[in-house]
């Protein structure tokens, strides 16, 4: 039987007859949370996003609660809220339904927090290619200002915040949050070194900025709803909430799937919540959280110990879909992009075709990152097209070892951990290709192949 | 410099938004380039000087930006995401098809000028892949029986782009 799922975030959206206007949200009881929280003290929400235990659902999972802690209020700079809506890690696909679908909610969520670390601006950074995303916004924004939810004197109170929503232009690197303030500052999207551009202390104009991502911010309004130790009860401890899994590759039915957090396994997720895989195929490999986190292949057994002591024992369908479950096995939960591989994937051109996304979009002011990245792009589409020599996984697997952890910012890790892990868990298929070629060549023959995913 | 009113108003309103102008040099391209088309040396000394910076200033977010153009695109602009969900469903023949069709290579502007045919990166629709976009309009689920038909759409004009 398929598992129910249980929606928090996507409650209205996909009913028959929601639509993303005013009034509609309005009916649902939109805005209500956002009066509750006028009535509030902003130190007393900032505690309860604390008690909720909430963590960012844009990739590293770090309390929201905790971020806004670390704000620095008493330098009397004006703070300004971001909400990171560049929704760029391959795989991930959840922020396009909120903005598209239910875009006041995520209005409501920003105004929320921004009341909370009274930030009287607020951004949204949308990436530029969600151009009817952007009209949406533009829109709502606009019928929250007539209904005096957001701009002067929100609600009859001495409190005012209007929100701009920018557009990016197509380049990864604007998801990484100081690259994101670069670009919003009119420049190109250059990550800043941390420390201290920590944004919470130096962030937009040097300013204190809080940057979450779409769906933490709707996670704010939900703990103003039910009350940051109600909202804690959701999920398991550490892990509280709902996520929303943004599935796709070899599934029967790919799309995106809000549960609590733990409250499915990898496997009821592929089997049960998306009729498994195509006809035929067998379970190959799964990237859980977006493509830079690491590659978990299907006939492991992934043992070790819990945070509370006990032992776990699973293989890859046993994973509880949570933050920590993910981090135990070795990966990440990161952006909530699961990507499906099944038995008829080349794991090698699986491999070139995420290089070349990296390679494309590295931001280049760190030499290890610019030289290296391309050049695991010009290794693997060798590897593929005919050109793979036998020193090459050992080679590929040096320069991500030496890229990571050496660069200004995390792209550099989320460049080299898909390369470690392919060929920790794929390395015969790698040395096979090589040693193929190799046997062909040395017989004079043509070792040009057809490729499909590069 | 021969933008539209409408264009204007949109920066004249836009500009004074911002706490500090040089945040407005991204959307002011996004407006000019909607607009002309692409951004040509003109454009960017334009939108420095409306912005009180040097053309350099504006020259360095047009060559970062995938997004913005330097030259004259195609009647209607194709965008074929090739990242790895979209390559898993068939991305690349997708994009084969089109090259084929428009006499086109991949990254280029056919010569009769009616597309210019790129690969972008992953476009967050992921599980409707392959997504391709026309224009400001995003198709999905665009496999070899989808493609001819956008393929003859382009070709008898007929095709929403936005
Ligand atoms: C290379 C890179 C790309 C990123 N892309 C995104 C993105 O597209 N969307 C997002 O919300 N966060 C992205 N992040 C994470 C942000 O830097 C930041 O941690 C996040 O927006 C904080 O919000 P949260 O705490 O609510 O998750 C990216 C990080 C890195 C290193
Ligand atoms: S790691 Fe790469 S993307 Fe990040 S700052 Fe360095 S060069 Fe840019
Ligand atoms: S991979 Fe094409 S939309 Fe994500």
């Amino acid at each position: 039987m398929a598992i129910e799922e249980k929606r928090l975030i996507l409650k209205y959206t996909d009913q028959p007859g929601y639509t993303n206007d005013i009034d509609c949200y309005i009916k649902h009881g939109g805005y209500e949370d956002l009066k509750k929280a006028f009535k509030m003290k902003p130190e007393d929400i900032c505690e309860e996003v604390l008690q909720s235990g909430v963590r960012g659902r844009g990739g590293a999972g770090f309390p929201a609660g905790m971020k806004w802690k670390f704000l620095d209020r008493k330098s009397g700079k004006p703070i300004y809220l971001i909400c990171n809506a560049d929704e760029s890690e391959p795989g991930t696909f959840k922020d396009r339904q909120i903005i598209h679908k239910d875009p006041h909610q995520l209005i409501e969520g920003i105004l929320c927090s921004a009341y909370a670390i009274q930030a009287k601006l607020a951004f949204i950074y949308i990436r530029g290619e969600f151009f009817e995303g952007y009209k949406i916004l533009e829109r709502a924004i606009e019928e929250a200002r007539v209904k005096n939810f957001l701009g002067d004197n929100i609600l009859g109170s001495d409190y005012s915040c209007d929100i701009i929503v920018h557009r990016g232009a197509g380049a990864y690197i604007c998801g990484e949050e100081t690259g994101l303030i670069e670009s919003l500052e009119g420049k190109r999207a250059n990550p800043r070194i941390k420390p201290p551009y920590f944004p919470a202390a130096l962030g937009l104009y040097q300013c204190p900025t809080i940057v979450n991502n779409v769906e933490t911010l709707c996670d704010v309004k939900h703990v103003i709803n039910m009350g940051g130790k109600e909202f804690a009860k959701i999920g398991t401890p550490g892990n509280t909430g709902t996520r929303i899994w943004c599935v796709s590759g070899h599934v029967q039915k790919p799309g995106y799937y809000e549960f609590p957090c733990a409250g499915v396994t990898l496997g009821e997720l592929i089997y049960d919540v998306c009729g498994g895989l195509l006809p035929g195929r067998k379970l190959k490999a799964v990237i859980p959280g977006g493509s830079s986190s690491k590659i978990l292949r299907a006939d492991e057994r992934f043992t070790g110990k819990k945070k509370d002591g006990t032992e776990f024992d699973w293989g890859i369908e046993d994973i509880p879909m949570d933050f920590d479950s993910l981090s135990l096995v070795g990966s990440m939960s990161g952006s909530g992009g699961v990507i499906i591989m099944d038995d008829s994937t080349d794991m090698v051109e699986a491999l070139a075709n995420i290089n070349y996304f990296y390679a494309h979009e590295s931001c280049g002011q760190c030499t290890p990152c610019r030289e290296g990245v391309p050049w695991m792009k010009k290794i693997t589409t060798r590897m593929c097209t005919g050109g793979a020599r036998e020193e090459d996984v050992d080679l590929l697997k040096s320069v991500a070892d030496q890229i990571a952890g050496r660069t200004i910012c995390a792209f550099g890790e989320a460049a080299s951990w898909p390369v470690q892990s392919f060929i920790a868990k794929f390395k015969d298929e790698f040395e096979a290709k090589a040693k193929e070629q190799a046997i062909l060549r040395k017989q004079g023959e043509d070792t040009a192949t057809e490729t499909s995913l590069i | 410099m021969d933008l539209k009113q409408s264009t204007l108003d949109k920066i004249d309103h836009l500009v004074p938004r911002y706490p500090d102008k040089r945040s407005a040099a991204l959307p002011l391209c996004h407006l000019v380039q909607e607009d002309l088309g692409y951004l040509s040396n003109e454009s960017v000394e334009w939108i420095a000087k409306r912005l009180d910076l040097e053309p350099i200033n504006i020259s360095e977010i047009v060559t970062f930006y995938p997004m913005l153009k330097t030259e004259a695109q195609g009647k209607y602009q194709v965008r074929v995401c090739r990242t790895l969900s979209c390559a898993l469903a068939g991305a690349y023949k997708t994009c084969k098809q089109f090259e084929e069709a428009f006499d086109c290579k991949v990254g280029s502007t056919s010569e009769d000028g009616l597309v210019s045919l790129e690969y972008v990166e992953c476009h967050a629709d992921c599980g409707r892949a392959p997504v391709v976009m026309i224009g400001e309009k995003e198709y999905t689920g665009i496999k070899t029986d989808e493609a001819h038909e956008l393929i003859e759409r382009i070709k008898n004009g007929t095709v929403d782009t936005e």
